[in-house]
């Protein structure tokens, strides 16, 4: 009986043995992804900064910030809608022409947080202005409060500095504030904004609308299908699969350095290519009327420019 | 028989050794990058801050009876926080960072005193210069408050990396430090909302900053 059981145990210990690197490699494997795992919600806190959580302890929840609807957001329902075009279509037009975004949003109030605090949030979720350009501006005005604020990128804080912003509320927007003529104050204070804006060179406009650029991983899949066509017609549908896979995996892993996403992207490829996409394609994109003309901020950063007034 | 097993241990140390590199290694090297910038920003906004400080001054001094002591208070803190090397290294050394923190509040309570001041004289209030001044100072300010939330949040997050498992071990491995904050007392006086006497003007004594310059983190 003796003699026998180192024999057992070595058997054991050789299939452990084994059993350990394999299980470190489906670490490895496994512990990558879920190493991002941890890594990606920080790095989505860090594209939308979001006011620090010690901000909200003594008052607690914060206002949820306004959608952006349009180059005006009136929450107040102060403005009239032909008022409300007029300055719509001035800051629409000033687009087109100089490339800047430009936004005003009318809240009842900013409360708990002050309005320097409550307009940096909005800007940092707009991300109105060029992405590297950071030629976006928001005018806030906090009508219950009697609070307002030109809140300026980073690319317009030369022009748009912040005593000229101070001089433009001080100066234009606020008296009539004073006299209850909001629409007057507003189109009156943008069209300063915009004739100082216009003196600042800037990167000619884009034709077209300014775009968010897909996520790169969308557009290897999506080449990665096209080319899943080919060699599943070449090689078979389930080889053509597989090789489709592997080329994507290898070409994610290689432009983007995540070994989980390139796996990911692997399968989604795999399972398209082997299921087929024309049908998944259809469902995907048949739903979108064409551009949809919308607004949306371009991705412009802000770091707590500009100046706040009260009437 | 043992041997064989020491050799699988050997590997598997070695692959976990690895693995823990792959996710933990890259993480701080990210973070770091990105605490570094993040105080360069704040350093920055202090010294645009210390710019404006001396046209304010002479903006000032124009206004001949204005209160001498407020003036060389601001003067005085100005030299102080300047005097210290404001280096990218600071973050990694506590005590200096403390330093330069309180030289940097100091200067905050002088200025926002002498704004505070400044109310009791009309001529002074009405002078374009001083009001185009006290624009910068108060954007400065605020955006003083921002890149301090910013620096705030990359700390947390690279201290975060620093305790949490699995990347602690590479932390503790290869010598990573836990970085300083903004300590909270702090970040309570920086939020006190100035108390302005329009009275007499004497008990004026704003210990927040000049303007609603977005308190920091409160």
């Amino acid at each position: 009986m003796s003699p026998e059981r180192p024999a057992i145990d070595r058997g054991i210990r050789t299939r452990l043995g084994w059993l350990i690197p394999l299980g470190a490699l489906v670490g490895i494997f496994w512990g990558g992804p879920l190493c991002r795992a941890q890594e990606a919600p920080q790095r989505a806190s860090q594209v939308q900064v979001q006011v620090p959580q010690q901000a909200t302890q003594p008052t607690g929840q914060l206002a949820p910030l306004p959608p952006l609807t349009g180059h005006v957001v009136d929450q107040t329902h102060t403005l009239t809608p032909e008022q409300q075009a007029r300055i719509e279509q001035a800051l629409a037009a000033f687009e087109t022409r100089k490339g800047s975004q430009l936004a005003v949003l009318l809240v009842p109030t900013t409360q708990p947080e002050t309005i320097e605090q409550y307009a940096l949030r909005v800007a940092e979720q707009w991300q109105l202005g060029r992405k590297k350009v950071d030629d976006g501006a928001i005018l806030v005005v906090a009508k219950n409060d009697r609070t307002l604020r030109i809140e300026v990128g980073y690319g317009l804080e030369g022009a748009l500095n912040d005593a000229t912003s101070k001089r433009i509320i001080e100066d234009t927007i606020t008296p009539r504030f004073r006299q209850q003529d909001f629409a007057g104050g507003i189109l009156a204070g943008v069209q300063r904004m915009v004739g100082v804006i216009d003196g600042e060179p800037l990167p000619a406009p884009t034709v077209g609308l300014a775009q968010e650029p897909l996520d790169e991983i969308a557009w290897i899949i999506a080449v990665g299908a096209l080319l899943g066509f080919v060699l599943r017609a070449v090689l078979g549908r389930f080889p053509g699969a597989l090789m489709t896979a592997a080329i994507v995996g290898a070409v994610t892993w290689f432009m983007l350095g995540l070994l989980s996403l390139a796996l990911v992207a692997g399968g989604i490829t795999l399972l398209t290519t082997w299921i087929g996409i024309a049908g998944l394609l259809r469902a995907r994109y048949g739903g979108r009327g064409g551009p949809g003309g919308g607004f949306r901020g371009g991705g412009g950063g802000f770091g707590g420019g500009g100046a706040s007034g009260r009437w | 028989m043992t041997s064989a097993f020491h050799r699988w241990t050997a590997r598997l140390l070695l692959l976990a050794t690895l693995s823990l590199s792959g996710c933990g290694y890259n993480q701080f090297q990210s973070g770091n990058e990105r605490v570094k910038a993040s105080w360069s920003e704040v350093l920055s906004q202090y010294q645009r801050r210390a710019d404006l400080i001396p046209n304010l001054v002479n903006v000032v001094k124009g206004q001949a009876d204005f209160e001498q002591s407020t003036l060389q208070a601001v003067v005085q803190a100005r030299a102080q926080a300047t005097a210290i090397q404001a280096s990218p290294e600071l973050v990694n050394d506590p005590q200096a960072f403390q330093k330069f923190q309180q030289a940097q509040t100091a200067l905050t309570g002088s200025l926002s005193r002498l704004l505070a001041v400044s109310e009791n004289y009309p001529t002074l209030r009405a002078n374009q210069g001083f009001i185009d001044l006290q624009a910068q100072l108060e954007g400065t300010e605020n955006r003083i408050a921002v890149a301090r939330n910013r620096y705030i949040l990359a700390v947390q997050d690279y201290n975060v990396t620093v305790h949490s498992f699995p990347s602690n071990l590479t932390a503790w491995a290869l010598g990573y430090q836990e970085k300083p904050n903004f300590s909270v007392e702090n970040e309570q006086a920086m939020a006190r909302p100035p108390s302005v006497n329009f009275g007499t003007g004497k008990r004026a004594s704003p210990s927040g900053p000049p303007t609603p310059g977005k308190g920091a983190t409160p």
